[in-house]
């Protein structure tokens, strides 16, 4: 079972992964750097950490791009939605560029080049190529599609 | 001389260890969450028929994607560690790229996924291109 054609929905839902990820990392990073250096021998620092700005925000993006990833995966494959989250670094450096008027060495632009290509190769192809059928009771998704099927022969 | 990714006062095995623990967690809750959204079904359809409702149900029901959280939960703390001690230039690129190519071959084997060419390819191209950005 192979679908190639998305919606419209469907790609805003695959930006929204994009984006929401590397600007989560980028507050988490922000966020690790102000707070003092944590120690093995002290993890329970790592949450009270978690109630830091920087931190609540970052978090708050990646909850974001966790919900949107869980849609994509449900009609997507693994390996069609991954390259979608790592062009988020594309629309990151262009932004840097665009935006804040950042210089992009010849190597980055490289790695631009390089990223959408990659993103173009998959995005051309079939974006779910194996769905095994799932068995009754093994999620509670099934008992959902089971209503669905219900309600199609009333 | 600049080196293009330091890490600081922390040692090269170390980091290693660091970033390959990320790479570890993170590759086994996405094959896991992506397994299970799988099993669920497409959730728009879901959320068409069952309303917002219904698809959250869905999804809390399915014990793969606990499992899935809980290694994805692993990961960013792994995640935050690491952010710790090393520089996000070289934290972010390197377990970003290395999880894409590591889950292609889970995809392949555990997912059954058909991983072309194409697919590989693109991994390929998209490793490249991270490592490149973070240059």
């Amino acid at each position: 079972m192979a679908h190639s054609k998305l919606t419209a929905r469907q790609y805003s839902i695959l930006g929204l992964v994009a984006l929401c990820a590397p600007l989560g990392d980028t507050c988490l990073s922000r966020g690790m750097t102000q707070v003092p250096a944590i120690s093995l021998s002290h993890p329970a620092s790592l949450i009270t950490a978690v109630f830091t700005p920087w931190i609540a925000a970052g978090i708050a993006l990646l909850i974001g791009f966790f919900a949107s990833y869980l849609t994509a995966l449900s009609w997507a494959d693994l390996t069609f939605v991954l390259p979608a989250t790592a062009f988020g670094n594309v629309i990151v450096a262009l932004l840097s560029k665009f935006w804040l008027h950042e210089p992009i060495s010849l190597e980055r632009w490289a790695g631009i080049v390089l990223i959408t290509v990659g993103v173009g190769f998959v995005a051309h192809g079939p974006s779910l190529t194996e769905r095994p059928a799932a068995s009754p009771e093994s999620a509670g998704g099934s008992e959902a599609l089971h209503e669905m099927e219900e309600e199609r022969v009333r | 001389m600049t080196v293009p990714f330091s890490t600081g006062s922390t040692g090269p095995w170390s980091a290693a260890g660091m970033i390959a623990a990320i790479v570890l967690a993170s590759t086994t809750g996405e094959v896991l969450t992506a397994a299970a959204m799988k099993s669920i079904g497409d959730l728009d359809e879901i959320r068409a028929h069952s309303g917002m409702k219904g698809a959250i149900r869905a999804v809390v029901t399915c014990p793969l994607f606990f499992a899935g959280v809980g290694f994805l939960a692993l990961a960013f703390f792994a995640l935050l560690f690491a952010l710790n001690h090393l520089n996000l230039s070289l934290v972010a690129p390197a377990s970003a790229s290395l999880t894409l190519v590591t889950n292609a071959v889970a995809g392949k084997f555990f997912l059954h996924e058909n991983v072309d060419g194409r697919r590989w390819t693109a991994a390929v191209l998209v490793c490249v291109g991270v490592y490149l950005l973070a240059h």
